[in-house]
């Protein structure tokens, strides 16, 4: 570690590993839920355990891109954190909030969250993934203000390198589109219309910038790479990204009551989108197959490798499947869905996080560089752990999802919502085995930690 | 890539590229705005689904079923239910009215939100006012 500051890092790290545990366990029981329709029923409601899955992902992933830019930043500036006090804060007011609101969910009945919050006031709550009781929302932006601040002024004091810049505005798009989750009209349309300047602008748009500057980081410093080089792909990674993506965010205006123009700006616009995902691909292989060194982290290089390759089957290959809006006329809110939203979110975001926290914790551990082999093997198989059920894992609820959209909307004689799920079983439990699969995985990913050992040597 | 392409071009490319289709997004959603009013029906908002949509929001109905094709995917799509339903919103009030308590033994079950009349009234009058928003004729069957 080469400044004091980076260590701040390291709390964050340890809290996005564990929220990622729990984020697990949730999405077992629901998918538990999908067979047996009364477990833990009436305690643990499915809508709760969704909520409770999906906000623990939103909140762990802003950990890692947290503790990513407080470990990256000081290194590419070449100088210490403007702040690592404020740092620390803001890290226990962000998982205090965090935990009172997932308490929140699990302990009373969400309309008396909502009562108990006075969200009347300022209705906010009860749209997906934006559950958030509003005073919630409103200490997200304090502590997202208090980051950027703490990080702008480093980036200013300091070096300017393309990765930090990449990384701010990424970040500062992170904080300037959730403000939009303060704007909740009446009217459905708009509603939902500008819900997604959340939604997609985040995950389609300025978490792209986030995810290739993080990317770019570990690459130069496993590869040994020149910097120009990493760079100008980084430009044409997240040009693309953009130029894509925000257009791209057509592909949601289709059916919500928006002009029927938009089924041409999304499908043409959207169909571009896998391509900054195959410029990773490509870039990644190409940095390391130009390596001046080998670096003694090999699971980091793995977990970047990774990070590339899935990022471009989930968010690329399983988006452009449903992308298109004839197709998604009839696969819209189906399984398919569900099937794109696990891998693209484990492909981009869950794995880049999972990459730098593997690239930087040997260092915050005091270490000079990896853990030792023995770890490092530990590590690899939770990387093919993970990864492989995540495979598996979409693999089956896109054959639940291409069943469904056949036997509730395509065939002549459309079935119940109901009658179709009951169809559905077998798919849904082979999701569940995959899904302990994938738990096993991300139990071996921390116990790797714990594998003490001398370090390989520096080749 | 060919040295003849450089990383201040790369650079240009980006942030070129993203203002320019970022302002055209900007200029298709002015339009869209203003087109709005011909598909969001929203002359059917009146003060009772205002307040369904609140209901709606804070049973955290999304949490399970899909509205217009968003939300999850373990209950029904719930944006055309009052045409499901036989265009009756007492049907609807009766449904969600009449779930049990401790549920349905090895099924799925709705919970039982023990809604007051007017909150039970006004949540089914927005699914009645999402019914009629235009969706360019989806979903593609009645099932949703």
């Amino acid at each position: 570690m080469k400044y004091q500051s980076q260590a701040v890092a390291k709390p964050y790290f340890v809290a996005a590993i564990g929220l990622f545990v729990a984020q697990i366990l949730f999405g077992l029981i629901m998918g538990l839920q999908y067979v047996i329709g009364d477990f833990l029923f009436p305690e643990i409601p499915f809508n709760v355990a969704r909520m409770v899955h999906t906000n623990l992902l939103i909140v762990w992933i802003l950990f890692g891109f947290m503790g990513a830019a407080y470990y990256l930043v000081p290194e590419e500036s070449e100088c210490e954190l403007f702040s690592p006090k404020l740092a620390l804060l803001m890290f226990w007011i962000f998982l205090a909030a965090g935990a009172l609101t997932i308490l929140g969910y699990l302990l009373v009945p969400y309309a008396a969250l909502a009562e108990l919050t006075g969200n009347s006031l300022l209705p906010t709550m009860g749209r997906e993934f934006l559950e958030q009781p509003t005073i919630t929302k409103i200490g997200i932006v304090i502590v997202a203000l208090a980051f950027l601040f703490n990080i702008g002024m480093t980036v200013l004091k300091g070096r300017k390198t393309v990765i930090t810049l990449v990384l701010l505005l990424g970040l500062t798009g992170l904080a300037v589109f959730f403000l939009f989750s303060f704007f909740n009209p009446d009217n459905l349309v708009k509603d939902k219309f500008y819900w997604w300047w959340v939604v997609h602008l985040w995950v389609e748009g300025v978490w792209e910038l986030i995810l290739g500057a993080i990317l770019a980081f570990v690459l130069i410093k496993t590869t040994g790479v020149d910097r120009e080089v990493i760079e100008k792909w980084l430009y044409v990674i997240i040009a693309l990204a953009l130029i894509t993506g925000i257009i791209g965010t057509g592909h949601h205006y289709y059916w919500i009551g928006t002009p029927d123009y938009w089924q041409w700006w999304g499908s043409i616009f959207s169909a571009m989108e896998p391509l900054p995902f195959f410029m990773m691909t490509v870039f990644a292989f190409n940095m390391v197959n130009q390596r001046r060194r080998n670096h003694p982290n090999q699971a980091a290089v793995l977990w970047a490798l990774g990070t590339a390759v899935m990022a471009f089957l989930g968010a690329g290959v399983w988006g452009f499947l449903h992308t298109l809006s004839p197709v998604n006329y009839y696969t819209h809110g189906t399984q398919i869905t569900a099937a794109h939203g696990h891998m693209a979110f484990y492909g981009a975001y869950a794995m880049v996080v999972l990459t730098i926290i593997s690239y930087a914790m040997p260092m915050l551990n005091g270490r000079t560089a990896a853990n030792s082999g023995k770890s490092q093997v530990v590590e690899m198989w939770s990387f093919w752990l993970m990864t492989v059920s995540m495979v598996f894992i979409t693999l089956f609820l896109t054959g639940a999802g291409v069943l469904q959209t056949y036997m509730q909307r395509y065939t002549d004689n459309p079935q119940p919502f109901m009658v179709v799920q009951g169809r559905l079983e077998l798919f849904y439990w082979m999701r569940e085995v995959a899904g302990l699969v994938f738990l096993v995985g991300a139990v071996l990913y921390i116990i790797s930690f714990f594998v003490g050992g001398e370090e390989p040597e520096q080749a | 890539m060919a040295q003849t392409f450089t990383k201040s071009m790369a650079r240009n490319i980006f942030y070129g590229g993203s203002v320019f289709f970022f302002l055209l997004f900007l200029a298709l959603v002015f339009d869209t705005e203003s087109g709005l009013p011909q598909s969001d029906n929203r002359a059917a908002i009146t003060d009772d689904v205002a307040r369904g949509k609140l209901v709606w929001e804070q049973n955290d109905c999304v949490g399970c079923h899909t509205l217009l094709g968003e939300g999850a995917y373990f209950a029904p799509e719930l944006g055309n239910v009052y045409k499901r339903f036989g265009n009756s919103t007492d049907a609807i009030k009766a449904f969600i009215a009449s779930r049990p308590k401790e549920g349905v033994p090895g099924r799925r079950s709705m919970p039982q939100f023990n809604l007051s009349e007017e909150d039970l009234n006004a949540v089914a009058e927005f699914l009645k006012y999402a019914s009629e928003i235009n969706t360019q004729n989806w979903p593609p069957s009645i099932q949703g």
